[in-house]
Formats: structure tokens, C-alpha cells, sequence
């Protein structure tokens, strides 16, 4: 098995730049879509050709976001065979399923009405139209459906199992995976954090417009859509962000012990709102992990289980155990992972020598302790943590943004539906400066959700140890750079594009 | 209805799928073809426009094939995606940067504030139809000569030249079976032009391309052809796995297959002739495209088929023949090609409306004007 550390950290680093740079673009064209869907709909219904303006100016901002997120998201793609192969393999059989259904079924969709959206305007009927910008929309949320599905059950394995003559995990029941809780909830608090992350792109141009005092029409219908259309998701976003959190409670303690920061656990749990982490805190040593906190008493075990008495357990319970509350020590799960380690390679050796019987007592150990496997190749008991102040303020980061942005929304609309938003300039100000709020919500989001999930490749089966390519660590690093210079090279082309055709709004001939 | 079938069915099943989308993704690479012939075709920057607006509707398509194609592989045959991937990680990572560059290129090359200007996001197109094309077709040439790899006993596969898949450029089958989709991509896309787009200068140059790749393209496809139906294949013994080298396998294939391979050869290289019959003359030339990129899909189906079915290996192994991999060892579990299967039913259905759709689109070719009117253009 390859434990080429550098192969690792590389193969590491290069996914998450991949994956971040992909997320940039993917959630504005999760919203983006429905929005101009909406706008176009009204334009439809109401005949009026102001709407089809409108219509078509966020639709050219979204076709200029959506370029990069197709050439990123083609690298990810790939990168699972390039760069995680033993992963592929081993799970393959699980996570390839979604990966292909996504393709035959919303990718498709998506490459073949945008040509229609785009260019159809003046070849097919206005009925037609509209249904292909819905079906993009459709087509685009489709396929976070399913990548998610893939994600959600990295998160919490479901439906499988191990097959000891392959070495390696099979499907047995593909609605689980589908209907993994995990997949459900994250696939919904993600969808909705694009519309979010949209919703506050249209105020932040709009809100630009109104305070530049240009097109101010066009400024205000958008603003409205926009600020509608965000209040509805962020309110939704934030009960779903609740409900990530129960599912993350359940099924990966470790992941909750570090977002938020605790070390001893207890009952009656208390959820710290804001805090400071003491940088020379200790595993075990007794500690305040925190300098400073503001902690709302009992919350965490009523958010995290919804049930005040629960018990949430800390790093340290995790890490050392805690036989109160049932919970075994990493050091154990470490050993009896070794003893599944070793009857498997024992039993490929039995089989391989032509001995039925040394295999078939191979097959018993490794069956006593199979659940324990992804243990077996962790060095240390303390390994099973994820980052912990990484995974704390990215949490914290996130949550504070989503309460913010409800608020925003609420003021905004407020404002609008008033009649006087041009009057709230700095309300107006504070939606431009959102914007890159929104952005930062969202990759601190995936900072959770996947540095959280460290060490594991797959949760409790997988540590990314043993999930890379048998690699050179000089060949993936050149990789890295590759991607990190060109995917700036192109953010920069992108980001200035978008500058140009906002400035340009208006003069609506040729390449605008 | 699928579970009832046997898992050898099912891998059977799973590989003739891979194939129509390998065939159907030879045949939309008209794309790339075209932006080799961008400079040709359209000296002045209107027509430039047209050409790449053209492709414009169409580059979609062919990507998503491309990233359909990868899926399927992953999902069905995880071990091949795996190997190769993993192991021939220069020659794939050099594929996709060349994607990459075509994914924005459309919509950036003509737009104020692209930072780099027109002509850099039109070199982006030439890399990613020429490069891009060449190495695929090396790439896929490897499932005939083979690549330098190992797997051991518990399936994890490691790679054996110091390249890391860069050698399969040294290999002259491969490298020839690159050029040769290089001007079949060419070639199409010179039929394509001759009906998609309105302008009577942009027609007859595209005639004049029509001929010249097509006398680029036979030869090629001969010699290609040739080497194939001589060359030593790899077979293995479905009951024990055990391989072994065979003279004139993929010869024996194309007798032994004549539902999978030799009939949509026949056909497809009927095709692709009639097309270019139909195109030699240019004028209406009704019918060229399509039958020339329907025989090329067949003729791609076709030669999936000889790389692995008739228990031929479908990457062989040229560090360790007994690592080779096959259908058999290589596909997923029948539960999940069951599933899959499943899935594949929906198939005909995205294939229908994306015809649907080509059809309502294409039904009067496109014009410089419409591409100066229209404030969507690229
Ligand atoms: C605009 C962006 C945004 C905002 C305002 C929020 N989230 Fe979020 N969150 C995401 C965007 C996001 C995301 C990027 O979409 C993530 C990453 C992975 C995922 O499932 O969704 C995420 C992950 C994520 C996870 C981890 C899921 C996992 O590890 O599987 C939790 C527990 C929460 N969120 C909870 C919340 C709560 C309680 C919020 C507000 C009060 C909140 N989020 C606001
Ligand atoms: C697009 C949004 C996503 C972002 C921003 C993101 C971010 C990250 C980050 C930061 C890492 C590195 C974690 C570490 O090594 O400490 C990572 C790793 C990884 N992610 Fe994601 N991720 C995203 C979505 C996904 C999805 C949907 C999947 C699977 C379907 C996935 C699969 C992986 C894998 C396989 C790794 C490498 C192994 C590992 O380090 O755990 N990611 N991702
Ligand atoms: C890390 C795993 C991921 C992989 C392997 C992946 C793969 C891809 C690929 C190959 C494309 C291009 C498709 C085309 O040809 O049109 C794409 C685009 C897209 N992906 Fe991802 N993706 C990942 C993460 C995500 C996540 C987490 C979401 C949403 C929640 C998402 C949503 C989308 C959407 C909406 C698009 C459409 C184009 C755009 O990005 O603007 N992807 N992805």
C-alpha cells in the first residue's frame, strides 16, 4: 500500500485547491439558474420586454461563471482516478454509481438546453425557451444531487459491504445509499446555500447600480427578485444547516467535537457562540481549551441531538475513551483495526499458497473485526481527530454569516418594498460587501464538512493514507502548480469579464 | 429484468454502453476538428465568429461525453479506471488541461477584459483540437498495444514506466491512430460546415478541407487497420484467468464479433465513405455529415468491441502479462451493474432529446449576421 507521506499531503492539497476553486463557481450557478428561470418566467407571462433585458443580463453573467465551473469540475472528475485510484478502486463499485448516473442524467441535460437557452432566443418559440432555461436549472441541481450522494456517503457509509476476496467494498442496497441521511440533508443545505450565494450576487450588482444611480428600473425589479428569493432560501438554509448538524452529530462525533471546539464531553452540553482557542491546549492535560468564549448553556446537546440530557462527547472522550458513556478508546479500534489488517493479508497469503484452511481462519478473524479495519492503518490513537481550530472558526465563520445574511435579506426587502431603497445607501453598501461574505460562508462550509472528516477518506473505513495513487510526490506537486497558476489565470480572466459586461449593462450589441 | 442476468452479461452489457459513448464521442470531436480549422476556414474575424459560434452550439455535447465516458468507466469497470488513470497520470492530466482551456475558450475568447485577447483563447482551441485529439487517440490506442503496469493480490495497481503514461506516445500504433482521429475530426467537421453555416466563402473552403483530409485521413485509416488486424493481442481463459499472447487476436475478433464488430465496421466505414462521397462536391451536400459521423460512431463502437470482448484483454499488461486487465476482473459487482443497468434505460431517452433538440436548432444554418445581431454570440 502506498504511505508515501508527501503523496498524500500533495494528493491532498491539489483536491482541495480543485474542489475550492470548483466551488466558487458551482453555487452561483446553482441560484443563478432558478433566478433567471424566475425573471424569464415573469417576462413570459407579463410580455413585458424590460423582463427579457433583465432576463438576459444575469443569464450572460451566468454563462460566463458557468465556463470555469465546467473546466474545474472536469479536473475533479478525473482526479478520483488520477489521484485517488486505490480509493477508486476499493469504493469504486459505490461512488462511481452516482458520478455516472449524474452524468446520463443531469449533465446532459444541463449541456443540452444551455445551447438552447443561449442561442435559441430567436429559434425556437418562447414557450420552448423558457422550458430549456428551467430544465438548465433543473439540470444544474440535478447534478449536485448526485455528486452530493457521493459525498453524503464518504460521510456515513451505508449500503455496502466489505468483500473479503476483492478487498474491497461492494453495493448491496442502493436506496440506502440514495436515501443516506447524510446525502439528504447535505444535499439540501448545499443546493440552498447557492441560492444564498446568488441571491446575494444579484443585490450586490444591483445594489451598485442603485448607488451609481444607473438603470435604476432594472436595479430595483432584480433587487426584489433577488432579495425574495434569498430571505425564502437563507430561513430554509439555516434550518437545514440545524439539521446537518444532527446528522454530523450521529454518525461522525469526532467531526462535532472539533467544530465546536470541545474536549471533555458532557451532558447538558453547552454551544460556545463565539470563542478564542487556546493555541497551547493539550490532549488531556486539563485545560480551558478556550481563551475567551460566550457559551449559550445546554444548547449543543438540544441543536446536536435534540435532547438536553444527551451526551456530546469531546476529543478526549474520543481519543482515550470513556467507559460511562460506552465509548471505546481509539487505542482499542487501533488494535483490533492491526488484527483485521493482518487476517486480511493472511488470508490472500492462504489463498495464494493453496490453503483452504489457513484462509478460512483468516476469514474468521477478519470477520470478528472487520468493522475496524480503516483503523488498522492509523499510526496513532490521537490520528483520529480532524484539525481542530481549522474546523471551529470555519463552523463559527459560517454560522455567523448565515444569521447575517437572513438579516440582510429581511432589511433589504423591508427597504424595497417600502419604496425607498435608494435612500438606505449604507444598507446598500453593507449588500455589496455580502457578496464576498457569501463566498467565504460557503468555502468555510466544505472546510467543515471535509477537513472535519479527516482522517478518513470514507468515514471509520478509509483513512486518505492508504487512498492515493501509487504516485510520485514530485509529479503531483507539478500538477498542483499547474492547476493553482491556470485556475488564477482564468478566476482573473473571469472575475475582470464580469466586471466588464456589469460596467457595459446597457449597450447591448455584439460581444457585450 | 437485469437481475436475471448473468454478471458476464451484465459486464458485457456495461462495455457495449462505454462503447456508444466512446463511438458517439469520436463522432461529436467534429468540434475539435473544427477549431484546427479555425485560421482555415475564416481568414477575417467575421467569419471567424461564425465558425466558432457554429461550434459554439455544439462543444457542450461533446465534453459532457467525454466526462459521461469517465463516469461509465468508473462505475462499471472501477479497476480499469483506476489502473489507467492512476498509472498513466501524465498522458490524462495532459488531456484534461487541454480541456480545460477549450471549456472557457468559447466564452472568453471574444469578450472585453479576457485579460490574455481573442487569439490566445483561439490557440486554446488548436491545443485542445489538435493535442487534445492526438493524445485521446493514443490514450485509447494503449487498449490494443497495451501499457506498462501491475496489480497485486489485493487489486491496488502500480505502474512500471518512469513516463507515468507519456511513453504511449512512443508507441507508432498509437501515435498513428491519434493522427488518424486528428483528420477524421477534420474531416467531419469540414461536412459540418457545409450545412451549418450560411456563407458561400466559409462552403468552399470547406470542400476544399473535405478532400484534403480525406486524403490524410484513408491512408491513415488503412494503415491503422492494417497493423490492428496483424498485430498480437492478449486473450485469457475465462475459467482460470490465466493470459496469454495470441497472433492476429484482434483479426480473430473481428470474425468471431460479427454483431459487435464486424457489421458496424462494415457499416461505419460505408458511412464515413458515402459522407465524404456526398461531400466531395460540396453544394447541398444533404445527408454527408450524418452519414459520415453515424459510420464514424459505428466504427468506434466497433473497434471497443475488438479491444476487449471474445475474452481479449482490455488493457494488457506489458510489465507483467498476468496483471492484465479484463472484463472479468475488472468490472464492478453484479449488484451494482444491476443498477446501473437500470439506469442505462434512460439512455434512449437523452439520446432522443438531444436529437430532438439539434434538429429544432439546426433547422436553418447559421448566419453573420444572425451572429452579429444575436447579443448572446460568443
Ligand atoms: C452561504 C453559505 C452557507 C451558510 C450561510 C451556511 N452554510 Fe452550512 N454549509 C454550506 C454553506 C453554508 C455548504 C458549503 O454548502 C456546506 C459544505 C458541505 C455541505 O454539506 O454544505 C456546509 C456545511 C455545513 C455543515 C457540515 C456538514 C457535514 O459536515 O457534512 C454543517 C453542520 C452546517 N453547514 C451547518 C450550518 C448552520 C447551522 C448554518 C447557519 C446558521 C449554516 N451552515 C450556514
Ligand atoms: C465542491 C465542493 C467541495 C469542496 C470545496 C471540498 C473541499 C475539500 C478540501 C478542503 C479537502 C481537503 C481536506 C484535507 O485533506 O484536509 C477535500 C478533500 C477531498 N474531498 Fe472534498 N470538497 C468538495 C466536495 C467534494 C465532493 C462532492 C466529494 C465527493 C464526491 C469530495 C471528495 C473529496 C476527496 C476524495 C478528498 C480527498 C481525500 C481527503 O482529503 O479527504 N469533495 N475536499
Ligand atoms: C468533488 C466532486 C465533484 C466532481 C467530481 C464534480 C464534477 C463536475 C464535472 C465533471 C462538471 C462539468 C460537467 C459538464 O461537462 O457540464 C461539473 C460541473 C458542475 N458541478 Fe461539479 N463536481 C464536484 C462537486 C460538485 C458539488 C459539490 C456540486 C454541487 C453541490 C457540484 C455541482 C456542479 C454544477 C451545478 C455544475 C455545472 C457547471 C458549473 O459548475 O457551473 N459539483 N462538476
Amino acid at each position: 500500500m502506498s504511505v508515501d507521506a508527501a503523496v498524500v499531503e500533495w494528493s491532498r492539497a491539489q483536491f482541495a485547491l480543485t474542489a475550492m476553486f470548483h466551488w466558487i463557481f458551482v453555487p452561483l450557478t446553482l441560484g443563478l439558474s432558478f433566478i433567471v428561470a424566475i425573471m424569464e418566467s415573469i417576462y413570459v407571462r407579463t410580455g413585458d420586454p424590460e423582463w427579457k433585458r433583465i432576463t438576459r443580463f444575469w443569464m450572460k453573467l451566468f454563462a460566463v461563471n458557468f465556463a470555469i465551473g465546467v473546466a474545474t469540475g472536469l479536473i475533479l472528475e478525473f482526479e478520483f482516478g488520477t489521484n485517488w485510484s486505490n480509493y477508486s478502486w476499493m469504493v469504486g463499485d459505490i461512488f462511481g454509481a452516482p458520478l455516472a448516473i449524474e452524468g446520463i442524467f443531469a449533465f446532459f441535460l444541463e449541456a443540452t438546453f444551455f445551447a438552447v437557452m443561449f442561442f435559441g432566443w430567436e429559434r425556437v418559440s418562447k414557450r420552448f425557451h423558457l422550458t430549456s432555461t428551467w430544465l438548465v436549472a433543473i439540470g444544474s441541481n440535478l447534478s449536485a444531487l448526485w455528486i452530493l450522494v457521493a459525498n453524503g456517503w464518504m460521510q456515513h457509509p451505508v449500503g455496502m459491504r466489505f468483500n473479503i476476496e476483492t478487498a474491497r467494498n461492494e453495493m448491496v442496497d442502493f436506496w440506502e445509499v440514495l436515501l443516506n441521511p447524510n446525502a439528504v440533508t447535505k444535499f439540501l443545505h448545499t443546493v440552498s446555500s447557492g441560492y444564498v450565494l446568488a441571491a446575494l450576487f444579484v443585490i450586490a450588482v444591483s445594489a451598485w447600480f442603485i448607488l451609481k444611480k444607473r438603470d435604476l428600473r432594472f436595479a430595483k425589479r432584480s433587487l426584489l427578485v433577488a432579495a425574495s428569493f434569498g430571505l425564502l432560501s437563507s430561513g430554509y438554509l439555516v434550518l437545514l444547516g440545524d439539521g446537518s448538524a444532527f446528522v454530523v452529530a450521529h454518525d461522525q462525533p469526532a467531526k462535532l467535537a472539533a467544530m465546536e471546539g470541545v474536549y471533555d464531553g458532557a451532558s447538558r452540553k453547552g454551544i460556545v457562540l463565539f470563542g478564542v482557542l487556546d493555541p497551547d491546549k493539550e490532549l488531556g492535560d486539563g485545560k480551558d481549551p478556550f481563551i475567551i468564549k460566550i457559551e449559550m448553556s445546554q444548547m449543543l446537546s438540544l441543536l446536536g441531538f435534540h435532547d438536553i440530557d444527551s451526551f456530546v462527547p469531546g476529543a478526549e472522550d474520543l481519543v482515550f475513551g470513556n467507559a460511562e458513556h460506552g465509548i471505546e478508546s481509539a487505542a482499542d479500534k487501533l488494535a483490533k483495526g492491526k488484527v483485521a489488517v493482518d487476517a486480511l493479508a493472511a488470508f490472500h497469503a492462504a489463498r495464494k499458497r493453496g490453503d483452504p484452511g489457513a484462509a478460512d481462519q483468516a476469514r474468521a478473524d477478519f470477520d470478528a473485526h472487520a468493522d475496524y479495519l480503516g483503523y488498522g492503518y492509523l499510526d496513532k490513537p490521537e490520528d483520529i481527530l480532524p484539525p481542530i481550530p481549522l474546523t471551529f472558526y470555519s463552523f463559527h465563520i459560517m454560522v455567523g454569516l448565515g444569521f447575517w445574511f437572513v438579516l440582510l435579506f429581511v432589511v433589504l426587502l423591508w427597504f424595497q418594498m417600502t419604496g425607498e431603497i435608494a435612500d438606505h445607501k449604507n444598507w446598500l453598501r453593507l449588500g455589496i460587501l455580502s457578496l464576498p461574505l457569501g463566498y467565504l460562508a460557503e468555502q468555510t462550509g466544505w472546510i467543515v464538512a471535509e477537513v472535519g472528516r479527516q482522517p478518513w477518506a470514507i468515514q471509520d473505513m478509509l483513512p486518505v493514507g492508504v487512498a492515493t495513487s501509487d504516485l510520485d510526490a514530485a509529479s503531483v506537486s507539478v500538477t498542483f502548480w499547474i492547476f493553482l497558476v491556470l485556475f488564477t489565470a482564468l478566476l482573473i480572466a473571469e472575475v475582470r469579464i464580469m466586471l466588464g459586461q456589469i460596467r457595459r449593462h446597457g449597450e447591448e450589441v455584439g460581444h457585450v | 429484468m437485469f437481475e436475471a442476468m448473468s454478471h458476464d452479461t451484465l459486464r458485457e452489457y456495461w462495455w457495449f454502453l462505454v462503447s456508444v459513448l466512446g463511438g458517439l464521442f469520436v463522432m461529436l470531436t467534429f468540434v475539435q476538428g473544427g477549431q484546427t480549422l479555425l485560421y482555415t476556414l475564416a481568414p477575417d474575424s467575421r467569419r471567424r465568429d461564425l465558425v466558432v459560434n457554429a461550434l459554439g452550439r455544439k462543444w457542450e455535447l461533446t465534453f459532457t461525453t467525454l466526462v459521461t465516458f469517465g463516469g461509465a468507466l468508473f462505475a462499471a469497470f472501477p479497476l480499469f479506471y483506476a489502473t489507467s488513470f492512476g498509472g498513466a497520470y501524465w498522458v490524462w492530466i495532459a488531456i484534461l488541461l487541454c480541456f480545460v482551456l477549450q471549456a472557457v475558450a468559447y466564452e472568453y475568447r471574444k469578450k472585453p477584459g479576457n485579460v490574455f485577447g481573442p487569439k490566445t483563447f483561439e490557440i486554446f482551441l488548436l491545443i485542445n483540437g489538435s493535442l487534445g485529439v492526438i493524445l485521446l487517440g493514443a490514450a485509447v490506442g494503449t487498449l490494443f498495444t497495451g501499457a506498462p503496469f501491475t496489480v497485486d493480490a489485493t487489486h491496488l495497481s502500480h505502474w512500471a514506466g518512469p513516463a507515468r503514461g507519456l511513453e504511449a506516445a512512443l508507441v507508432p500504433f498509437n501515435v498513428l491512430f491519434g493522427l488518424m482521429w486528428f483528420f477524421l475530426a477534420r474531416l467531419l467537421a469540414a461536412l459540418y460546415f457545409l450545412r451549418a453555416v450560411d456563407d458561400d466563402d466559409v462552403r468552399a473552403r470547406s470542400v476544399r478541407q473535405v478532400r484534403l483530409n480525406t486524403l490524410l485521413f484513408l491512408p491513415l485509416f488503412l494503415a491503422v487497420a492494417a497493423l490492428l488486424l496483424t498485430m498480437e493481442g492478449a486473450g485469457y481463459d475465462p475459467a482460470t484467468g490465466a493470459v496469454a499472447l495470441v497472433p492476429y487476436k484482434y483479426l480473430d475478433n473481428l470474425l468471431a464479433l460479427p454483431l459487435r464488430a464486424l457489421i458496424p465496421l462494415v457499416l461505419g466505414v460505408a458511412g464515413v465513405l458515402y459522407g465524404i462521397a456526398r461531400g466531395w462536391r460540396g453544394g447541398e451536400a444533404r445527408g454527408a455529415f450524418w452519414s459520415a459521423a453515424a459510420g464514424s460512431a459505428l466504427v468506434g463502437i466497433a473497434l471497443f468491441g475488438l479491444a476487449a470482448l471474445n475474452d481479449t484483454t482490455l488493457y494488457t499488461s506489458t510489465a507483467d502479462l498476468q496483471s492484465s486487465l479484463t472484463l472479468q476482473n475488472a468490472s464492478g459487482s453484479p449488484y451494482t451493474l444491476t443498477v446501473m443497468s437500470y439506469v442505462s434505460l434512460a439512455i434512449p431517452f437523452v439520446l432522443a432529446y438531444i436529437a430532438w433538440v439539434w434538429r429544432q436548432m439546426g433547422r436553418r444554418p447559421l448566419g453573420v449576421d444572425e451572429v452579429e445581431r444575436d447579443p448572446m454570440s460568443y
